[in-house]
């Protein structure tokens, strides 16, 4: 009798038309991805040199950075969480590995492990803000950047960092940037054509790869995004909250991290005044990322669409001459844009 | 003066296909407190939101001293007398304003209310307010100083100063102590002497025993019971409430396997009698008591979600104590918790990710999570309760709130367990939904034992094998589901050492 009523409704045809796609779903599924190829398109046409390998491996390059810390703010938005100390993490990460390079002149090998357990340090301690002192996570990561923000000013009184500058103390530092971890930075793979992939973009596809497995493919990824949906519903079916939102925001600080040897690695110096944007450009790449195939929620995929988006339109008016004081207007727009996908045309994103 | 403060006729609610309200006739009368008695799910919150403006009517009238009365908003509600103390204590105050400000904030919203604000006059206004109620406060103080009863004496001075027609109070007196409920009920009856009609939802047979001029039970959206003749029949109106029409379903009690759980001089709470049961293998058993009666704090005990004061658990003989749902989970003890969209419901996920949460490392293979094997459970658990969707695909959202429930209980049965404790699993759930969940629950009860905690007598009688009653947070009955005395079930529910028996028919 009971599988008689599924069968009902299975055969019923009057439920079967809801499973197709009306024109609104359609283009809340794939109106994003319809807009970057008719984006790419319209450049390849209108800015001259667009199309091409080289043009294509600068967006990619112009973004790695930034899209490797938006997929860090996108596991950390899994959890209903939200990770804003991440720009300044990456540039306490630039300092630190230029710190531990020049002025304790150890090796590549120190500066990066440095740089990554501080990142998991700090993504500790945002955990346990968040989740053991019952900070809210914007404040707490609003603090912690904050702190960093300043922390990383104080060994060098300030000063950027590089190879003969003087330190507090007087000494003058002799320790050098290594030629493995300048690599880094400015190494290219060949593919097709000699020395095209910088090494950030193979990071960026790798980490996008990574973390999209573990999200999408993995049961803690599943967990995660139970836990962002209904956390007490997830709490009683056995998942330790507690402990994935801590893992949140280690991998977050983690991302940020790398994001910030990259940036080290291809600057050369300590730049103080380097990896300003970052924070705000990550968040918008993830957030983007909720309008892609209709998501309505954080995803890694959408995330790395979503960075690629922003570089494609910034490549393209800037070859076409738009003055560079408009990017940040642009790409606000694209950002209200997509909200407006994810949140009013949604019906998911309206649902709650 | 009319002497019909508040006239409802014919009042249907319904929220989706979920009718909650199905034609309430009621009448409330100035100077007379009417105490609204109903189960979860009964439709009181509703009415009363009804009432205070925060949802309209599908049908139905009300009239207020002979006006009609449909208030689109709250404020209106308020602005035509009629005042609401919400369960809730924290909504009815803002926590980080002053008490003036509490006290005078309806003034604040009013409309005409000035643009800037007379401090002065302002306190001085509250100070009259707060005289007029005896609470001996500072007006400057702020609120999120005060006590929970100060809180909820400063919500109800708020609600007071509109000198209102019919003054609603939801379980008012939940987190008072005797002394502040006391101060309360002078206040109520002063009130009730100025001539309001007050509306006074509460399940403490104590509060109704103080201060009911009139009993109206609700159950399943309906009246199903007024009791106006002194003296008032209390227990009639708890069993109009909890209803007891004998349902069709016939039990045939099989014989029980070995004891599963073993609780032993287990005190909920400091001053709570200790008790002690066992649950046994094939035997499921209804815990049945009114709201804040212990049932709720025992399911959580059982799951590790809280400890006990003292006593002892024994799982299959083996000491047991776990320190999260985790441990719980782990040892075989299943919790399917009520509220089902609050604690149960992950909305983003489809049916078959919702089915599999709890298990996940099950399907999975070092992490990484098999598809298929979750698929051929979702399709498993749908079949055997007959959820009525397109596919295992579809999102929860999309099925009616009895599949929804189906699913929460299928997330708990797709696992053997050796205890499964259902907290109020037929709540907002259709009758055929009702059915389909407690034959599955029945059928395979088999290896396990089985906790049911209903608030329903009927659901009770329907299900268990054996019915506990619980009240003041210990155990005050233990029944065998066969021939039942449901008048002394019901007497047990009424708890509070039952002084008023002498009107008892218990002819079922």
């Amino acid at each position: 009798m009971q599988s008689e009523a599924s069968n009902d409704t299975l055969s019923n045809p009057e439920l079967h038309v809801k499973s197709k796609l009306t024109a609104t779903e359609f283009a809340i599924r794939y109106g994003f991805l319809a807009l970057t190829l008719g984006l790419i398109l319209f450049f390849s046409v209108f800015a001259e040199g667009f199309a091409g390998p080289y043009s294509a491996v600068f967006i990619f390059q112009s973004v790695a950075i930034t899209g490797i810390l938006a997929l860090g703010v996108t596991v950390t938005l899994v959890v209903d969480g939200f990770d804003l100390s991440i720009g300044s993490v990456a540039t306490t990460s630039l300092m630190l590995s230029s710190y531990v390079l020049v002025v304790w002149e150890m090796s590549a090998f120190a500066a990066v492990a440095a740089c990554l357990a501080m990142g998991a340090i700090v993504g500790l301690i945002n955990g346990l803000l968040i989740v053991k002192m019952r900070v809210p996570d914007l404040l707490a990561t609003l603090g912690m950047m904050f702190l960093l923000v300043g922390l990383q000013r104080i060994p060098t009184q300030g000063r950027s960092i590089a190879t003969g500058m003087t330190l507090p103390d007087g000494r003058v530092t002799e320790g050098v940037f290594s030629k493995a971890f300048l690599a880094l930075g400015r190494h290219r793979f060949d593919f097709f054509i000699e020395n095209l992939v910088p090494v950030s973009v193979i990071v960026l596809l790798v980490v996008g790869f990574l973390v999209w497995g573990f999200m999408e493919l993995t049961r803690h990824g599943r967990i995660m995004y139970a836990i962002g949906s209904n956390q007490r519903a997830a709490s009683l079916a056995g998942a330790n909250v507690n402990r994935y939102k801590i893992l949140a925001y280690m991998m977050s600080g983690v991302l940020a991290s790398v994001g910030g040897i990259l940036l080290a690695a291809r600057l050369g110096r300590g730049d103080i005044a380097s990896g300003n944007n970052l924070l705000l450009d990550s968040v918008a790449a993830a957030l983007i990322g909720f309008a892609v195939l209709g998501a309505a929620k954080p995803n890694a995929f959408g995330t790395i669409i979503g960075a690629l988006f922003i570089g494609i339109l910034l490549q393209g008016l800037t070859m076409m001459n738009a003055p560079y004081y408009t990017q940040d207007f642009v790409k606000g727009a694209v950002l209200v844009v997509a909200l407006v996908f994810t949140f009013a045309l949604s019906k998911r994103g309206g649902a709650h | 003066m009319q002497n019909k403060a508040v006239e409802l006729t014919g009042i249907t609610k319904a929220f989706g296909a979920n009718d909650v309200l199905r034609g309430i006739d009621l009448t409330l009368s100035p100077g007379q407190v009417t105490v609204l008695m109903g189960a979860n799910g009964a439709g009181k919150s509703t009415l009363v939101k009804i009432l205070c403006g925060v949802h309209s009517a599908n049908s139905g009238t009300i009239t207020l001293d002979g006006e009609p009365f449909s208030p689109s908003s709250p404020s209106e509600a308020i602005r035509a007398g009629v005042v609401t103390v919400h369960q809730s204590i924290n909504d009815g105050v803002v926590l980080d304003l002053d008490i003036a400000s509490n006290l005078m904030l309806d003034h604040l919203t009013a409309p005409g209310a000035g643009f800037f604000l007379n401090k002065r006059k302002h306190r001085a206004e509250a100070r009259k307010i707060a005289a007029a109620m005896e609470l001996n406060v500072d007006v400057t103080q702020s609120v999120s100083e005060l006590g929970l009863a100060d809180r909820q004496l400063v919500a109800i001075a708020r609600a007071m100063a509109h000198r209102p027609k019919l003054l609603i109070l939801d379980e008012p007196t939940s987190s008072l102590s005797a002394v502040e409920a006391r101060r309360l009920f002078s206040l109520l009856d002063r009130l009730r002497d100025g001539g309001a009609a007050i509306l006074y939802i509460s399940h403490r047979m104590s509060d109704i025993r103080r201060i009911a001029d009139r009993i109206v039970s609700m159950r399943d959206g309906k009246i199903s019971g007024v009791f106006e003749s002194a003296p008032l029949d209390y227990e009639g109106a708890v069993k109009a409430m909890l209803g007891h029409a004998m349902t069709d379903v016939d039990i045939n009690i099989p014989e029980v396997g070995v004891p599963v759980m073993q609780l032993s001089d287990i005190a909920l709470r400091p001053d709570a009698t200790p008790f002690s049961v066992d649950l046994h293998a094939n035997e499921v058993v209804a815990i049945t008591g009114l709201v804040g009666s212990g049932k709720t704090e025992l399911a959580n005990i059982l799951f590790g979600l809280e400890r006990p004061v003292s006593g002892s658990m024994c799982l299959l003989g083996k000491p047991y104590h776990p320190a999260s749902q985790r441990q719980a989970i782990g040892a075989g003890v299943f919790l399917c918790p009520k509220d089902r969209a609050s604690n149960a419901v992950v909305q983003d996920f489809d049916i078959t990710r919702n089915i599999t949460i709890p298990f996940l490392a099950r399907h999975s293979a070092f992490s990484f999570l098999k598809r298929r094997s979750e698929r051929a459970t979702a399709r498993r658990i749908i079949a055997d309760l007959g959820i009525v969707c397109q596919s295992d695909r579809d999102e929860i959202g999309s099925l009616s709130g009895g599949n929804q429930q189906k699913v929460m209980v299928g997330r708990w049965l797709a696992e053997a367990s050796n205890l499964l404790v259902l907290d109020e699993p037929f709540q907002g759930v259709d009758i055929k939904a009702r059915r389909d969940i407690g034959h599955k629950i029945r059928e395979t009860a088999g290896g396990r034992a089985t906790v049911v905690l209903v608030a329903e007598m009927d659901e009770a009688l329907e299900i268990a094998d054996r019915i506990i009653v619980m009240a003041d947070h210990t155990i005050v009955g233990d029944h065998r589901n066969e021939d039942i005395d449901l008048g002394a079930v019901l007497t047990q529910v009424a708890g509070q050492q039952s002084e008023t028996t002498d009107n008892t028919e218990h002819a079922i």
